[in-house]
């Protein structure tokens, strides 16, 4: 009952991803493989939010601004067309001082807001998204000499809209792609026909290696213990404002890194759009993992990410399925992403209220 | 003592805002040895204590001055990690340790032993590993050294406050320069048996050299364990013993001894207030955080000041709060012989009683509204005072203005107008609004809690006369909690006194001093019984 009562968020979602799929009418295969697709390309965003919550700051919608830093990175890339594997290591590369830049600027935002992390970090993104179209709007190609016209508007300022990344799309998903076939054990022949990212997933679990390890050093000690109590931190002499700064360029790096892997994967930037959504999404999905404001693991990361697009997947789908109409199947996309958020808070609340009575 | 002092404290003094907070002290502390530190609270213990452990807020104030020498040599103690370099241990009256980190973690916080790492041949120290085996061979070893058996790897979220207390001192155990442990009031949230244990402990290290500054407010732990005995007072410092030269009595009257002339002394005799009640307690518990109440019993005399009095923490502020319904509370309260709701603000303040609030900028006003409008909200809210009768009713805002003209005159609140806003008075003034917004109420019994705290003399002078005055023409009863002693005794015509939640005793403004400290340290009954055998 325990058990039940502290993983209620997840259990929820997994009903109500059942639920949807059954009325989705999609065939197991597809929905698999979009899944895997989508677990692959996203849950290196998701993962970027553990470090800040450990350490304390809550769910970092600053990310924003480390997905701003990728793609800065893959602009560079493609103006100077570098291309294939190389290309992308070097974009993941170049995203660096711009992600740490990015991130320590946050940090130090965050500590003149401590205990207020989470709705700075949102209204940060929104600010940072107009210095961002500042850049791309208007100083590229004016400020910043562009050579190649086509990447820019008809007006020759600014950039268009999409920016093509066939130059290195794919450049790790389909490096060796493993498709099991002829299996014939009852559960598991399910897995069969099914593409598995291999480099891509190589990728995510040496990062999520590199996450838990951190945690195992000097450095994540004094995240955890700066995360659960400043003061006390502070009197132990821990010097808490520079670890929340570190902790915050950290998640601004990973989350840099994170979209990359996720333009890899789609093969173009919506220059002004492929942003924005990241710390709404990620947050969601880390939400339903079982996450909290102030706990997390890499574990619920993975888990929310899958359940998150388990439900992006089959949600149009059951939608007209059960209404009759594409447009109530794409209005439940977008219900869905943000009620998630509003439900698996409140439920959070609820297990923390629940939590006070029994004490 | 011989040799040189392990600690030496040279005319230290510290002033918050101009206000001094100690004034001169000055002592020394031999290896090996303890010295207690007692005072009332605001003595300056815990100043003093800031100051030797470098704590930011004493630099963000403007430092201190004065001299601290450690084993001979001066010592500049800017921030706690320096101090902690110098050997210099702290176990804070507040524990300092992480509920959801094991013991081992705990005591070795920012200590950690590490072992290099790939990483950390490149990026430096922060990303070595943390060698957690040797961490609990550490961790065992401290424990053991003051008889802690449990198992170090258990997380500290859950453990007994005695064990909490045992792990604090662990940690400072485990840093191997320590030279000079102090020890914040470690007792406070003890059993007995386990302050015992604790003194135990304390002994075995200074057995090993260690020397311990002690802060208590138990003074029988002081008088059992301590080699000198320094007597803080409004941050002098008033007398310098030791156990064999002095009693508790003595220790009780030196530490509350302000001197107070009987004629400052403004109550009436008991026999003058008939034995009416207007309030009766019976067995009232607050759950009001750092102020606890656990079982109080008290009558109220129709018409009479009574004090509560107490130290910090010890539950005074807590009644007056739970009563008005502002913390959850239980129990039954009598007014007039009529049970009182509790639980419910709204039902307290329509029941003829009001609150001066203790919280004076947060509970007590509305910072950002006007004069006015603080002087009358609470009557607006829950009386319908001041709202011009009709289909739907509205403020009348003409009456409140003359109304609140009249308070301002009457409390001589120093302000440009009725509309100047609550957040721009001084503290005094502030505190005056608050009076007027309880007196609108027209209650029969007002609660008023540190009614002078933090304001200057003339102002001080003016609110007690004030009160008094209320007392004496409208027959108001009054129950005024405050640290302040010398006030309770100059106004109230009887004192209550709080310690662990619960009442010591009830004293009158003349009794004497020994009195007044033995109840507040707990002391008087443990005292007074062993008098009577």
């Amino acid at each position: 009952m325990r058990l039940f009562q502290k993983n209620i968020v997840p259990i929820l979602f997994i009903i109500i991803c059942s639920i949807g799929f059954y009325y989705s009418g999609l065939s197991w295969m597809f929905f698999a493989n979009d899944l895997l697709t989508r677990l692959a390309r996203n849950s290196f965003l998701v993962i970027s939010l553990i470090i800040p919550v450990l350490a304390g700051m809550g769910l970092n919608f600053g990310i924003v601004l480390g997905a701003m830093a990728g793609q800065f990175a893959a602009f560079i890339t493609v103006v100077y067309n570098m291309t294939g594997i190389a290309g992308f290591f070097m974009a993941c590369l170049m995203s660096i001082p711009f992600a740490i830049l990015f991130g320590w600027l946050t940090g130090i935002l965050f500590n003149k807001a401590k205990g207020k992390e989470m709705i700075t970090g949102l209204i940060l993104g929104f600010f940072a998204n107009g210095l961002y179209q500042l850049v791309c709007l208007i100083f590229i190609g004016w400020i910043i000499p562009i050579s190649n016209k086509s990447l820019l508007l008809p007006s020759g300022i600014g950039f268009v809209n999409t920016l093509d990344l066939k130059i290195w799309q794919y450049a790790i998903d389909k490096f060796y792609v493993f498709r099991l076939r002829g299996i014939t054990t009852p559960v598991l022949k399910y897995l069969n026909n099914i593409n598995f990212p291999v480099l891509t997933l190589i990728v995510v679990a040496f990062l999520c290696m590199c996450v838990y390890l951190l945690f195992r050093t000097k450095l994540g000690q004094d995240f955890r213990a700066v995360g659960q109590n400043r003061h006390i931190a502070e009197v132990a002499g821990i010097k808490v404002d520079k670890v929340r700064i570190i902790a915050v360029i950290f998640s601004t790096v990973l989350a840099a890194w994170g979209q990359l892997i996720f333009l890899q994967n789609i093969g173009n930037v919506q220059v002004y759009g492929s942003h924005v959504q990241v710390g709404t999404f990620a947050v969601a999905a880390l939400l339903i993992g079982g996450a909290s404001v102030s706990k997390a693991t890499i574990g619920q990361a993975l888990l929310g990410t899958v359940l998150f697009h388990a439900l992006f997947i089959v949600s149009p789908l059951a939608g007209k399925n059960i209404m009759g109409s594409a447009q109530v199947g794409e209005y439940f996309r977008v219900f869905i992403a943000y009620g998630v958020i509003g439900i698996a808070l409140a439920l959070h609340a609820w297990q923390r209220l629940a939590k006070k009575k029994n004490e | 003592m011989t040799g040189i002092a392990r600690l030496e404290m040279r005319g230290i003094s510290k002033q918050y805002y101009g206000n001094r907070v100690l004034k001169g002290v000055s002592f020394s502390l031999g290896k090996g040895e303890i010295l207690s530190l007692v005072g009332e609270n605001g003595a300056g213990k815990s100043t003093l204590m800031n100051i030797l452990f470098g704590m930011p807020v004493i630099h963000a104030t403007g430092g201190f001055d004065g001299e601290i020498y450690l084993d001979g040599e001066k010592a500049e103690i800017r921030s706690p990690e320096e101090a902690m370099k110098l050997g210099i241990g702290m176990v804070h009256q507040e524990f300092m340790l992480l509920p959801g980190f094991s013991i081992t973690e705990n005591i070795k916080l920012n200590r950690e032993t590490t072992r290099a790492s790939l990483l950390s041949k490149i990026f430096g120290k922060p990303l070595r590993w943390l060698d957690m085996p040797s961490m609990k061979t550490d961790a065992r070893v401290s424990m053991d050294a003051i008889g802690l058996g449990i198992d170090e790897m258990l997380p500290v979220k859950g453990l007994p406050v005695g064990h909490m207390q045992f792990v604090e001192i662990a940690r400072e155990l485990d840093k191997k320069n320590i030279r000079l442990l102090v020890l914040d009031e470690p007792t406070a949230v003890l059993t007995e048996s386990d302050a015992d244990k604790l003194l135990e402990a304390m002994k075995i290290l200074t057995n090993k050299g260690i020397s311990i500054l002690f802060i208590s407010h138990r003074l029988d732990e002081v008088m059992a364990a301590s080699d000198k005995i320094v007597i803080l007072r409004d941050g002098e410092q008033i007398a310098d013993t030791r156990p064999a030269e002095t009693t508790i009595e003595k220790i009780a009257e030196i530490m509350v001894g302000r001197k107070i002339e009987s004629t400052e002394m403004r109550g009436r005799p008991v026999e003058s207030i008939r034995d009416d009640y207007i309030l009766q307690i019976r067995d009232l518990s607050v759950a009001m955080p750092g102020e606890t109440v656990k079982t109080i019993n008290l009558d109220v005399k129709r018409g009479e000041i009574l004090g509560i009095g107490g130290l910090a923490g010890q539950g005074k502020i807590g009644i007056a709060n739970g009563i008005m319904g502002l913390f959850p509370s239980a129990g039954t309260v009598r007014k007039n012989d009529k049970p009182v709701l509790l639980n419910n603000a709204h039902a307290s303040l329509g029941n003829g009683m009001a609150f001066v609030s203790e919280d004076r900028r947060g509970t007590g006003l509305l910072l950002d509204d006007s004069i006015e409008f603080n002087i009358v909200a609470t009557a607006v809210q829950v009386q319908g005072k001041f709202m011009k009768s009709g289909a739907i009713s509205t403020f009348d805002s003409k009456s409140v203005t003359e109304y609140a003209k009249k308070m301002i005159q009457d409390l001589d609140i120093r302000c440009t107008g009725p509309e100047q806003l609550a957040r721009r008075l001084s503290g005094g003034n502030q505190q005056k609004v608050c009076i007027a917004r309880a007196i609108t109420l027209e209650p029969n019994l007002l609660f008023v809690s540190e009614p002078t705290r933090g304001i200057d003399i003339g102002a001080k002078r003016l609110i007690l006369d004030h009160l008094i005055k209320m007392n004496r023409e409208e027959e108001l009863t009054i129950i005024m909690t405050s640290s302040e002693l010398a006030e309770l005794r100059s106004v109230c015509d009887r004192i209550a006194i709080v310690y662990q939640g619960m009442l010591e005793g009830i004293l009158l403004p003349t009794d004497s001093d020994r009195d007044f400290g033995l109840m507040m340290a707990g002391e008087y009954h443990k005292f007074h019984g062993k008098e009577a055998v």
